[in-house]
């Protein structure tokens, strides 16, 4: 076997790779081998390094050289100045946005300083599609220490002191989900992960199985033990073919050493696990849908209880978890429920991954502790707002979560924290907003994403957010009144009252709470037909000031609509009744003529 | 591939893999262990710093030392190629000249291995980028 | 019996382990609005998707409002059926409802039936606070049913009966959110689709997303053509629910009446399809009886046991789904097919009318029953046997607009000749009649002896499949029925399987045979109005001078003087058919 002297990791991540990195992997081979470098460095496909921002990452080691926004063309660069000759490419590391300091270690970059990554531990480490990686980071002892020297209840009993709680959004314990399971008699049990993750924006799952497959298979394998499955099913959206092949490779390597099949590690515990391809509708993130959709029905949930841990697929007692909390589950079991309980605050313990997205400098995914605060998150891991501008918001647990404002910047990241500030945890969509978002607008937005998703069951959800989304259209639209407010969070609190599953029973909170946080800026439309972040179009006003105006007819030249008239040389007008707001006079005008109001 | 069938066939297979990634393992937490940095500038490589650098990454490994050995550019001491920095866990970074395989022998066994300082140290009169 | 004690409305009650609210509510009066739930007692057919949301209940300790319909009672538990929070968030739900449904009651198939339409009036809802986009889709049409679909308010009952009950899959919801709707797959048009037209889905629509396509103008255009001599035959199981129309109780029998009623619209003859049942037994027993002594004779390749065909939906169903039996159904034409043949040959030729001058309207409990008059095999030069079959409700509506007072109505008499029945031609009406039936004259006409009993109650009942061995003079008769098509399928699987020793099977689409018809008066989830409708069919037979088909002087009439014998040349020809693979 050769000893590599250095290896260089590439992000294999979807995001990196719809930026070339497969290119940046080829280039760089070639370069090394034109070298003779091939049995001294090695180069190793990883998953994401969540620094999605600044990708395609390569990470040279042992030195930790971090390199980001790398090109094809980089290649080159690299190999001669940084692997030959032991010259970090200066221009390619990373730039930290306060000191203006080149930072050539990732582990003094912000970014990463205060994660914490259970879930993502071997994300952007290993190469995703060896087994031997992952077993030499202690891959599947967890299961062997489990199979070998611990009962089904002793496992349970080890996951229920961890504190584990559902990562998917419902924060149900893990240990006593397993354990109800445990105890409902049958002939037949299934272990169920749900990699349907839907949140607009949202990638932690995706990146788990893209990154490290063999995490979720090897707990799902333990999750059968505990509570008597044999047959495991992944149900994940077919829109993540990355992942699905990531998936069926590491399943195809894990039967063919054993950990997957008859007999595992000689102990008589048999397990298998299938993918089931999901078409990508959010409501299927629900367990009673998303079991329903695996049963080649409609996706749609059905009432509470039965719960799936009594009647799941096929009717037979399933344990639905989602992928994130399957990837803590072999490092408790390696660690100790007590290392694992110490972190995390009173009632949630462990870490949290997060998709950070929205108006932030650091878009990616991060894992921090639970008990982090968001301004730790937005500022430390996020680096701020983009471009300067002031935070006005941060939308958590996906698109029925709520916006929150400064004032809650600094409570502690758990679940119990986020809904006594009247969002939640959701899945770990995490999107910020900056000054010029409309709140309005970003209501109808998420009502938009969730009128699309709603299965159409139950009626509340399904006309109750369609009349929802007219008001708050009317609103942007300028045709709001005052009663508009009271009409809407009348029926925003009907719909969450009577609907059927989690999806209608909370898709009005970003509705409520925009109206409990940004009423202002509600009134502004009704009251005053004016949208304070500038957004809503039909609010707008381009007007043409006469001092400033020289008359050179460029505007009115480009109008697509001849809504400007006026004289060569004289002030120019906007005829309010045509215009259509487009902007482009906004745009073309040299001499900021034109106001926006 | 053999079939893993015992947690103890899993824990051999793990050991006979883990070296695969063990320079991985140690640089993500290099200050717990023995950091080797060999200048590999134009004046190292001309002086034999490749051949140091790779008795380093050889015998370490072969004496089970947890080390990182690493390239770095050229130090400023081109007289004394090749140069070798050693931090040990808890300790300010060594500087070494004229290292050939001898004196890395004597690194290795004396000062690494026993933690007594030898001959042919050189002052650090500069910071590097990491610092 | 484990139970479990709880309080609804202040009110202290025990119940039975695993009853939901809304039973427990029910044992102690407490009404709550259901609207997409749906539940036939003791025939294994319940719709509680919890989809409406319309009866949600406060339950203290819960932080929503539960569906009472599919929460199921706990111990301790205490529910507040009617607060303020319940009963503003149902009140919501339905003007939301109303929101998303074309506001055209006043000229609405459903209008007065309909069950939204009961719920506003219930819940005093006068305004509707929510306006907005009305979910929009094309009509679609088909020979027997129209689905409106803007009118659908997503109860999902239809898709349960055709999918659960009647195992066609069919009806299916489709599309997310506010544009889901129930639709055959694809959105193929419903004549396109496998349906069977059974019309269970229109019997349980809560509202006018299904109806059966009217065909009252028709009949009334044919009634005043002076040109047109008009003659109409009568199911037997519509004298046993068309007065509920009236605002009779279920289960009383209004033939006579109901002939009045007919004469008094207008038709020149009122005729009994009963008379054309009693046919059927003949052409069918005989058939049946041929089989057997084949079969006795040693003959391999006799097709055993024999279908019954008289249900147009079920022979629809097995052109569909089981094409490869298509060999086992007798041949014989339903009632409805073998009166228009006769009507329009035989009574038209002593009439002295021609063909094209004769309509032949027939009365049915049946949506199925307009397809079937349509199919081509039943034409002859492109002239129908039958013109038009209306459903129950639709001579109801008939009989309504021609002001006619239905219940203060004298009883008449059929005509005659095709007026004349046995019991045996009345008990068609209900499931296990058209066996038992067959089973009377057969047994005569086997053992040429005379029946002990009349009765078979051991054909009799509501269990979805039933079994019996008849003894015919010492060789047992092994006798199945099915009613839904559910339990059809359940049972052609184990022919297909081969573990079946039936002789004889009979089915019929719908729960309950034709008395549960998708042309009847709406039940609203009553099974006990199907009970009384069977047990006033059994009334009618009870009352019958002649119950069995083959001693119907008409009939005997009928083949001495047109016929022949049964399974002549010239009743092949009139009275049998043929099937078609539909795959």
């Amino acid at each position: 076997m050769t000893d590599y002297k250095m290896h260089l990791l590439i992000c294999g991540g979807t995001g990196c790779k719809a930026a070339e990195s497969d290119e940046i992997k080829k280039s760089l081979k070639n370069w090394i081998d034109e070298l003779g470098l091939e049995d001294d460095v090695q180069v190793v496909f990883t998953g994401c390094f969540g620094f999605c921002e600044k990708g395609p990452i390569v990470k040279v080691m042992p030195d930790n050289t971090f390199y980001v926004n790398v090109k094809p063309d980089d290649a080159e660069e690299i190999v001669k100045e940084h692997l030959l000759k032991g010259r970090p490419v200066q221009r390619l590391l990373y730039t930290d946005p306060v000191s203006k300091k080149a930072i050539s270690d990732s582990k003094g970059m912000n970014f990463y300083k205060k994660q914490l990554r259970i879930a993502l531990r071997n994300c952007g480490f290993i190469n995703p599609e060896s087994i031997d990686e992952y077993i030499s980071r202690d891959g599947y002892m967890a299961l062997g220490k489990c199979l070998g020297e611990l009962t089904p209840d002793e496992t349970i009993k080890e996951i229920k002191d961890s504190g584990l709680r559902g990562r998917g959004g419902g924060g149900f314990p893990t240990g006593l989900k397993w354990e109800i399971t445990r105890n409902v008699e049958s002939d037949e049990k299934y272990v169920v992960c749900n990699a349907d993750e839907g949140d607009p924006g949202a990638f932690m799952d995706r990146s788990i199985l893209e990154g490290d497959p063999h995490s979720v298979i090897e707990a799902m394998a333990i999750c059968g033990y505990c509570i008597g499955a044999e047959n495991g099913l992944v149900y994940i959206r077919a829109e993540y073919p990355l992942a699905i092949e990531r998936l069926k490779i590491a399943l195809n390597q894990a039967r063919e050493y054993g950990l997957l099949g008859e007999d595992i590690l000689g102990t008589g515990f048999n397990f298998e696990i299938d993918i089931r391809l999901g078409a990508g509708a959010f409501v299927c993130g629900e367990e009673t849908a998303l079991i329903h959709s695996m049963e080649g029905l409609r996706g749609e949930p059905t009432f509470k209880p039965p719960f799936p841990s009594v009647s799941g697929y096929l009717g037979k007692p399933t344990n639905v978890n989602n992928v994130e909390t399957f990837a803590n589950i072999p490092v408790i079991l390696n660690k100790g429920a007590s290392w694992f309980s110490k972190i995390g605050t009173e009632k949630s313990k462990g870490t949290k991954v997060f998709a950070l997205a929205g108006k932030i400098n650091n878009v990616g995914l991060i894992e921090v502790p639970m008990g982090t605060t968001l301004r730790e998150v937005i500022y430390d891991i996020g680096g701020g707002i983009k471009d300067g501008k002031g935070f006005k918001s941060v939308q958590t647990g996906g698109p029925s979560g709520g916006c929150l404002t400064k004032d809650f910047l600094d409570t502690p990241i758990d679940y119990d924290n986020l809904i006594k500030a009247g969002s939640m945890m959701g899945s770990g969509g995490m999107i910020v907003m900056d000054e010029d978002d409309c709140m309005v607008s970003i209501a109808k937005f998420y009502l938009e994403f969730t009128l699309e998703e709603s299965c159409g069951k139950c009626s509340p959800c399904r006309i109750g957010n369609k009349r929802l989304h007219e008001i708050l259209e009317n609103i942007t639209n300028g045709n709001g009144k005052e009663e508009d407010l009271e009409r809407l969070k009348l029926l925003s609190n009907v719909i969450k009252d009577t609907s059927l599953c989690g999806l209608g029973q909370s898709s009005p909170n970003p509705v409520l709470s925009t109206i409990l946080n940004f009423e202002d800026e509600y009134l502004a439309h009704v009251n005053e037909g004016k949208c304070p972040a500038g957004q809503c179009k039909a609010l707008l006003k381009y007007e043409i000031i006469e001092d400033l105006c020289t008359g050179c007819t460029l505007c009115f030249r480009n109008c697509p609509v001849g809504a400007i008239t006026g004289e060569r040389r004289q002030p120019h007008y906007i005829d309010q009744s045509l215009c259509i707001k487009c902007g482009v006079c906004y745009e073309k005008c040299k001499f900021n003529a034109i106001r926006l109001s | 591939m053999t079939k893993i069938k015992t947690v103890a066939d899993l824990k051999r297979i793990k050991d006979e893999v883990q070296s695969k990634i063990k320079l991985r393992e140690n640089s993500d937490h290099p200050e717990q262990i023995v950091q080797v940095k060999v200048g590999m500038a134009t004046c190292g490589i001309a002086s034999g710093a490749k051949e140091t650098m790779k008795y380093f990454v050889d015998e370490l490994e072969q004496q089970a030392i947890d080390a990182v050995v690493t390239q770095t550019g050229c130090m400023g001491y081109c007289y004394a190629e090749p140069t070798v920095e050693v931090t040990l866990p808890g300790k300010d970074a060594v500087v070494f000249g004229y290292v050939n395989k001898e004196k890395a022998e004597e690194i290795i066994d004396v000062y690494i291995k026993r933690g007594e300082l030898i001959d042919g140290v050189i002052p650090i009169t500069f910071k590097t980028i990491d610092d | 019996m484990d139970t479990v004690q709880l309080t609804i409305d202040n009110k202290p009650l025990v119940v039975k382990k695993g009853a939901t609210i809304l039973e427990a509510a029910k044992s102690i009066g407490v009404h709550i609005p259901t609207l997409c739930h749906m539940k036939l007692d003791d025939m294994n057919i319940e719709n509680k998707p919890g989809g409406c949301r319309v009866c949600v209940v406060e339950v203290e300790g819960r932080r929503n409002l539960a569906p009472a319909c599919c929460t199921e009672v706990a111990e301790g538990m205490v529910v507040h059926s009617h607060s303020i929070r319940a009963i503003n968030a149902r009140r919501t739900v339905v003007e939301l409802i109303l929101s998303d449904h074309p506001a055209d009651c006043l000229i609405c198939a459903k209008s007065g039936n309909c069950e939204l339409q009961d719920m506003a009036h219930h819940l005093g809802i006068r305004e509707i606070h929510y306006k907005g986009e009305q979910s929009t889709y094309r009509e679609d049409t088909s020979p027997a049913i129209i689905r409106d679909v803007d009118k659908c308010i997503m109860c999902r009952r239809c898709e349960m009966m055709c999918n659960e009950v009647q195992t066609v899959g069919v009806l299916s919801a489709i599309n997310r959110g506010f544009n889901s709707v129930v639709s055959p797959a694809f959105e193929m048009n419903l004549d396109h689709s496998v349906c069977t037209y059974c019309g269970q889905c229109v019997a349980v629509c809560p509202t006018g997303a299904l109806t059966e396509v009217n065909q009252t103008n028709n009949v009334v255009r044919a009634l005043s053509d002076p040109a047109k001599t008009v003659i109409v035959q009568t199911a037997p199981a519509v004298r046993a629910a068309l007065g509920e129309e009236f605002g009779m109780e279920p289960g009383t029998l209004v033939t006579g009446k109901l002939v009045s009623a007919l004469r008094s619209l207008g038709f020149d003859k009122v005729f009994d399809t009963d008379f054309a049942a009693d046919l059927t037994i003949m052409e069918e027993g005989t058939e049946l009886l041929n089989r057997l002594t084949k079969f006795l004779e040693g003959d391999k390749d006799v097709q055993l046991p024999i279908l019954t065909s008289c249900c147009p939906a079920w022979v629809k169903f097995f052109e569909h789904q089981f094409p490869q039996l298509k060999d086992i159904p007798s041949t014989a034409r339903s009632p409805q097919q073998m009166f228009g043949s006769i009507a329009k040959t035989y009574f038209a030729e002593k009439m002295g009318i021609k063909r094209e001058d004769l309509v032949v309207v027939s009365i049915m409990p049946c949506v199925a029953k307009k397809y079937e008059c349509g199919r081509d095999e039943f034409k002859v030069d492109g002239n129908p046997d039958v013109d038009y079959a209306l459903t129950t409700r639709e001579l109801a509506s008939l009989i309504k607009l021609a002001n006619i007072n239905f219940s203060r109505l004298s009883n008449e008499d059929f005509d005659q000749p095709l007026g004349e029945s046995t019991g045996a031609g009345v008990i068609f009406g209900t499931t296990g009649g058209v066996i038992e039936a067959a089973v009377r004259t057969a047994y005569e006409l086997y053992t040429k002896k005379p029946l002990p009993k009349i009765d078979f109650n051991e054909l009799r009942g509501m269990e979805g499949i039933r079994q019996a061995t008849i003894d015919f003079d010492g060789f047992p008769i092994n006798i199945g029925i099915a009613h839904g098509l559910g339990n059809a399928r359940e049972l052609l699987k184990r022919i297909e399987e081969g573990e079946s020793n039936f002789h004889a099977i009979e089915i019929m689409s719908c729960p309950g045979g034709c008395i549960g018809g998708g042309g009847q008066p709406y039940h609203h989830g009553n099974v006990d109005i199907l009970k009384k409708r069977q047990m006033a069919i059994y009334q009618e037979d009870g009352n019958k001078k002649i119950r069995k088909s083959h001693e119907n002087p008409y009939i005997i009439q009928l083949y001495e003087e047109f016929l022949g014998k049964p399974m002549s040349e010239k009743a092949h020809q009139l009275l049998h058919t043929e099937y078609f693979d539909r795959t």
